[in-house]
């Protein structure tokens, strides 16, 4: 069975099919991330004065993984540009730049989550709070180990932007005095289950975007062979998809490691 | 987007020399034009970075939360814009998205409603 309207234009849409799906693919995705979004907004202005976390992200890292998909959101546009003027060379370059940088992406995040999740929040019998990296944690010793510091309550963790350099020692604490201990995962709090939420969702997104990539610039670019036009089309359909992840993460930045 | 010839017709033979080179010179412009967007959304991360570092006591953070967004915005329009072809799209695309928009700003509007829509009972500290 042929399919219709792959490479030529439908009368009454102006474009052929996949586009037209795609877009309508994308305006599904807005409404996901925005109702993410407003969820973020609700919390956030409802949250209590002086509790929302600030500078809990590593802006360095946000700054990169930002570059890192700008660059690939030029790269895969560099592709159907190739595959528009045919030299397919050049298109295989670039198609496999954007790869690489969307899994450099997902590396860089998956360093981010691994420092969230070895960050703990202990609480001890006295009232005092440790708060720093888990250094052992070994069931079998009557100690906890950790490299952070001790404050009185839990409100000088909230905003850290403005305490530059905090000292920081190697804590041993003895299991009989914790009464509570959780690590910064999504469940410490709202900010946090956000966070993973949002930049969780988007790099299942990013994924996703590198199956689809990668099966095009592997096994799939067989059909440059046979149908360039539609190969093309194929090409333009996912680097659309790749830049609205891109103009997600544009907004996800600021959000969640600026503000 | 349209100046560029599609595959099909890259494909189809050859008629001389100049066809060859025009393009060339389509794909070049096209790298000059991607490398301007790149400079732009970098200066504009940059901005932003720079918008969060300004000293509270000058600059409130709700300012500078609207300054950043502001810019963050302005990014997006160029990654839309240029990199999505939306300057050029067809009036399909301009209706779904027209759609979404206004989806999107009842979903907004919804949420600000439900900051002061409290079940009767609720006691506010």
């Amino acid at each position: 069975m042929e399919i219709p309207y792959t490479v030529e234009i439908r009368p009454d849409t102006g474009l052929y099919n996949a586009k037209v799906g795609i877009w309508l693919f994308l305006a599904s995705e807005v409404m996901l991330f925005g109702g993410l979004f407003s969820a973020y907004i609700l919390l956030r202005v409802g949250a209590e004065p002086g509790t929302w976390p600030h500078g809990w992200q590593d802006v360095t890292l946000g700054t990169v993984n930002t570059i890192v998909l700008a660059l690939s959101a030029i790269t895969t546009l560099m592709a159907w540009v190739a595959c528009k003027v045919g030299q397919f060379g050049k298109f295989k370059f670039f198609h496999a730049c954007t790869l690489l940088l969307g899994l450099t992406f997902l590396c860089i995040k998956f360093v981010e989550y691994s420092a969230h999740l070895n960050h703990y929040e202990i609480h001890l019998a006295d009232g005092r709070i440790a708060d720093g990296d888990m250094v052992s944690n070994d069931p079998a010793q009557d100690t906890v180990i950790i490299k952070g510091r001790y404050v009185a309550d839990e409100m000088p963790l909230f905003d850290l932007r403005a305490q530059k350099n905090i000292p920081e020692d190697e804590l041993k604490i003895p299991r009989a005095q914790i009464t509570a201990m959780q690590n910064y995962g999504p469940w410490h709090n709202d900010y946090l289950a956000l966070y993973f939420t949002l930049t969780g969702l988007h790099a299942l997104h990013i994924c996703a975007g590198c199956i689809v990539i990668g099966y095009l610039w592997g096994p799939g670019r067989k059909m440059w062979k046979t149908d360039p036009a539609r190969f093309t089309n194929r090409i333009e359909v996912s680097g659309l998809f790749w830049h609205f992840v891109d103009l997600v993460w544009i907004f996800l930045f600021p959000v969640l490691y600026l503000t | 987007m349209t100046e560029l010839k599609t595959a099909e017709q890259h494909n189809a033979p050859q008629s001389g020399h100049s066809e060859l080179h025009e393009h060339a010179v389509d794909f070049k412009s096209y790298v000059v034009r991607c490398a301007c967007i790149l400079l732009a959304v970098l200066c504009a991360v940059g901005l932003m970075l720079g918008i969060s570092y300004l000293p509270e006591a000058h600059y409130g953070w709700s300012l500078k939360i609207i300054l950043i967004l502001v810019v963050a915005c302005c990014n997006a329009f160029l990654v839309a814009g240029f990199l999505m072809h939306l300057l050029s799209e067809k009036k399909m695309v301009y209706t779904i998205l027209g759609f979404t928009v206004s989806f999107v700003i009842g979903l907004f509007g919804l949420t600000v409603y439900a900051m002061m829509d409290f079940p009767r009972g609720t006691v506010i500290h």
